[in-house]
């Protein structure tokens, strides 16, 4: 069974963002960049699936500017077979990524799509839903668990209330959440490998995709700076205080 | 606040690629697959590797330490585990020659990994470090059966290594050295004898360890002339390569120590342990010395690496540390006061830190690409002159870089303050982590013993020739330059220079005359050659980094920051050469002038 893991690049999880001064979005110009955290475990649970005899063949792709070549290399140098980056110097929004990653999937014919849960960039959690809508698969959102059996998997989700199962049949949809396994470190060996393992360059126009966004961002700003707290003495004044800001009666 | 370490990886890509570009020692075909993408991923892993995995041990090991129990010695909680991944990420074997598994790195991005390492845990790195440093000097002298029986499983990291000279009576004075190593008539030899201070020398990090030990065979010469040395296994391998009996060498304890407490300090003792002869009989000491040579220059990383932690360490605490308003009117009136970066003092510190760092970086950055010459230089001409350099460097890059790093770590406990001293900060554990580097490897003062002794007047000081055609090139190069500052900073390097070639002189004169002058003159001069070392390094950095901005560049920030240190290293650093050479000048008079029993 062939597992296709689509990857982005985002603002590395330790860097704290910062707004462009023009107010147009986050300034990424010298920041470090890396593969989205969530991604990180989708391609790992690719490579523990090839590593169990499930999977045969990992691709990994990405949508956007070349620099996520970087990216996909780390992930070759995980353990992923070949990569596909399809080029856009320009912001793609998770439907235009769901529509080229439906065709990329109906060209690849995976058993798995495996996806982040969300990117922690926009925090959509959108796009692995609407593959699954274009595609028609079936879906398993929030996994912790994936089990593939035969020609189905079962999905353990993690939802508000605990734990829910279900079983699809495949090919389908998984995005991953954070428990769902620890991420391995590339090794030097396997970095060195990655270099030569196939990557492939395509375009949104290739596919026949129409990528151009359908929203417009009016302002990005720094969320409101916490007001330094006040000590009260005991319960008492606390009270008094909840009081007089209206919070209770 | 407490320990605070991120690779400083684009300092790292400006000494790596852009610093010394297409210069020195010509281009390297033999590390031709090594494009800046891939030893930029190596990078980028060794730094999530080093930063995820054994900072967070770096400050529990200290508190835990090594332990010993019934003659096994345990290394702190964690260690195991993190060795295990850095193993099996193929990270014990990043130098090592790929024949014998090892994946072959150039030194220059090996020795900004190793700075990483040290960095996040000095403890941890003298584990791999020891085994890489003991595969060394079997490549380099043991006969190929030994290599074929150790160094595969010695590269991978499943086995260690270490290195066992001292003796409780022997530490600089190799000769007085008493181990003896008998011939057991099957050609292997019984070692017996008691070494202290053996890093690495047990623990439970590998199966097995291998000791590179130094010995006197019977009718051995005495003095130097009479060292050999021999592989002697802890546990005797068996003919399939498992691990058989164990061969009489014992833990007799542990050191108990200021610092680099992880790392196991162990007294061994062998009583008739077999061993193989490495090289030839008496020739033991220069055998060693191909290892001590690589080891020393490792040494001067490690000082790099813990000097880099304080100082980010620093840097965070004086963003965050509120303390008296800024002597230019209040910076931050939304705050009770304001962080204490504000005030110049700290600045002093801050700067003289950054300065100390970033200059060790690229002199250390210089002497890896002569290492990597050395070893694979398109002709013999350009693999002398990097082997010149090489041994002109080796003893300034593991002395100026230790006294500085321990500098730097003192500086960083300033700028917390009292806060400095009290141990959970993590800060003062660098200070106590950095002084071992001053220390082992041949003291620092030793180091400056070798320079002046070996390296400044041998072959018509030939060793130094590279070092100062450099500096003299790049003098007449930038003479050209219309810009000010660096018009400014060339003119204080060219000073800085001139009392280095006359202090050279002098030196080699009055040593022919008498050698205690060179010995008195010893300290002062490497860290003269330090200085122009690091000034060369940070004129050529300003120079770039001037043309950068001028070509216009999205990384402002970072040239910009390059020349605000390059000015402060030439306006605040760089005048220590002048102290270093008046008190060359005044020569060994008042230094001896007390007689010993006067004091
Ligand atoms: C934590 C730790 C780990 C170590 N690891 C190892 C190891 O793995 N293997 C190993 O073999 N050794 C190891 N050592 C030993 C270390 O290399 C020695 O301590 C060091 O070489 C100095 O020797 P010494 O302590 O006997 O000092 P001494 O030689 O007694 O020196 C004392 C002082 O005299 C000075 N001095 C000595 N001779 C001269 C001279 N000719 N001219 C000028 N000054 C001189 C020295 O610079 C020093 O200041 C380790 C030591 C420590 C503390």
């Amino acid at each position: 069974m062939k597992v296709l893991v689509p990857v982005k690049r985002v603002l590395d999880y330790n860097v704290k963002p910062r707004v462009k001064a023009d107010g147009t979005g986050v300034d990424l110009a010298n920041v470090k960049m890396s593969m989205n955290p969530f991604d990180e475990i989708a391609v790992e649970e690719a490579i523990r699936l090839k590593e169990k005899g499930v999977a045969t063949e990992i691709v990994v792709v990405s949508i956007g500017e070349q620099k996520a070549q970087e990216t996909l290399r780390t992930a070759l140098a995980m353990g992923a077979d070949r990569a596909i980056l399809i080029v856009s110097e320009d912001k793609v929004e998770p439907l235009g990524v769901a529509k080229l990653l439906a065709k990329v999937a109906e060209a690849e014919q995976p058993g798995l799509v495996i996806l982040g849960k969300q990117a922690i960039d926009d925090d959509n959690n959108q796009t692995g839903q609407m593959l699954g809508a274009l595609l028609g698969w079936g879906q398993g959102t929030f996994a912790s668990k994936v089990e593939v059996a035969g020609d189905s998997v079962d999905v353990t989700r993690e939802v508000d209330g605990g734990l829910e199962t279900v079983k699809l049949k495949t090919p389908a949809i998984v995005t991953t959440d954070l428990r769902l396994n620890e991420p391995r470190y590339a090794s030097l060996p396997n970095i060195m490998k990655a270099k030569s393992k196939p990557l492939e360059q395509k375009t949104p126009a290739d596919y026949g995709v129409d990528v151009t966004p359908r929203l417009t961002t009016v302002k990005v700003e720094e969320p409101a700076k916490r007001q330094a707290g006040v000590k009260v003495a005991d319960v008492d004044e606390l009270v008094g205080k909840l009081k007089t800001l209206g919070v209770v009666a | 606040m407490a320990q605070v370490y991120e690779a400083p990886l684009r300092d790292m890509r400006f000494v790596l690629h852009e610093l010394f570009e297409g210069e020195d020692f010509g281009d390297l075909p033999h590390f031709g697959e090594f494009t800046p993408d891939l030893t930029d991923a190596i990078l980028d892993e060794a730094a999530r590797l080093t930063r995820d995995v054994l900072l967070p041990l770096n400050a529990s090991g200290d508190a835990e330490g090594c332990t010993i129990e019934n003659g096994v010695v345990r290394t702190p909680a964690g260690f195991r585990d993190a060795y295990a991944q850095f193993r099996d990420g193929g990270w014990a074997a990043l130098s090592s020659p790929p024949e014998w598994g090892g994946q072959g790195l150039p030194e220059t991005v090996n020795k900004l990994v190793e700075e990483m390492i040290c960095a996040a845990n000095l403890s941890f790195s003298l584990y791999p470090g020891l085994t890489h440093g003991a595969t060394t000097a079997i490549l380099g002298h043991a006969s190929e059966d030994l290599k074929r029986a150790y160094l595969p499983k010695m590269v991978s990291g499943e086995w260690g290594g270490t290195m066992c000279l001292t003796e409780a009576h022997c530490g600089t004075d190799l000769g007085l050295l008493r181990t003896r190593a008998e011939p057991r008539g099957d050609g292997s030899f019984a070692v017996t004898g008691s070494k202290i201070f053996i890093s690495s020398g047990d623990h439970d990090l590998t199966e097995n360890i291998i000791h590179l030990v130094l010995a006197r065979l019977p009718d051995a010469p005495r003095g130097v002339k009479g060292i050999s040395l021999f592989l002697v296994p802890k546990l005797l391998p068996n003919d399939d390569g498992t691990c058989g009996p164990r061969n009489g060498v014992a833990v007799a304890g542990i050191e108990h120590k200021m610092g680099l407490k992880a790392s196991a300090t162990c007294q061994l003792a062998f009583e008739e342990s077999i061993g193989w002869l490495v090289g030839e009989p008496n020739k033991g000491l220069a055998a060693m010395f191909t290892m001590m040579n690589a080891e020393r220059v490792s040494v001067g990383i490690q000082g790099l690496g813990v000097g880099e932690i304080a100082y980010q360490s620093a840097v965070a605490y004086a963003r965050e540390r509120l303390q008296s308003r800024a002597l230019s009117g209040t910076a931050r009136p939304d705050l009770p006061a304001d962080p204490i970066i504000v005030h110049p003092d700290v600045r002093r510190m801050l700067m003289t830190m950054r300065a100390y760092t970033e200059g060790s970086r690229a002199l250390g950055q210089w002497v890896s690409r002569a290492l990597d010459a050395e070893a694979h230089g398109a002709d013999p001409e350009t693999r002398q002159r990097a082997s010149d350099f090489v041994a002109m460097m080796t003893p300034v890059v593991k002395a100026l870089f230790t006294d500085l790093a321990s500098e730097t770590a003192n500086l960083g406990v300033q700028i917390y303050g009292g806060h400095g001293f009290i141990r959970e900060h993590g800060v003062e554990q660098f200070v106590r982590d950095a002084r071992i580097t001053q220390l082992y490897e041949g003291t620092n003062g030793v180091q400056a013993l070798d320079l002046v002794g070996r390296k400044l007047g041998a072959h018509m000081g030939r060793y130094l020739r590279p070092f100062f055609h450099a500096v003299s090139a790049q003098l007449a190069d930038a003479a050209k330059t219309s810009a000010r500052d660096l018009a400014a900073w060339r003119s204080s390097l060219e000073q800085s220079f001139g009392m280095l070639q006359l202090s050279t002189g002098t030196i080699a004169q009055k040593a022919l005359k008498d050698a205690e002058e060179a010995g008195a003159a010893a300290t002062d001069y490497l860290r003269l050659v330090g200085l122009v070392g690091m000034g060369h390094c940070f004129l050529k950095a300003a120079r770039i980094a001037r043309h950068r901005l001028g070509e216009g560049t999205d990384e402002a920030d970072f040239y910009t920051a390059k020349l605000a240190t390059a000015g402060f290293f030439f306006d605040r650093i760089l005048p220590q050469a002048t102290a270093a050479f008046l008190s060359i000048k005044s020569g060994k008079r008042s230094l001896m002038a007390l007689p010993a029993d006067a004091f």
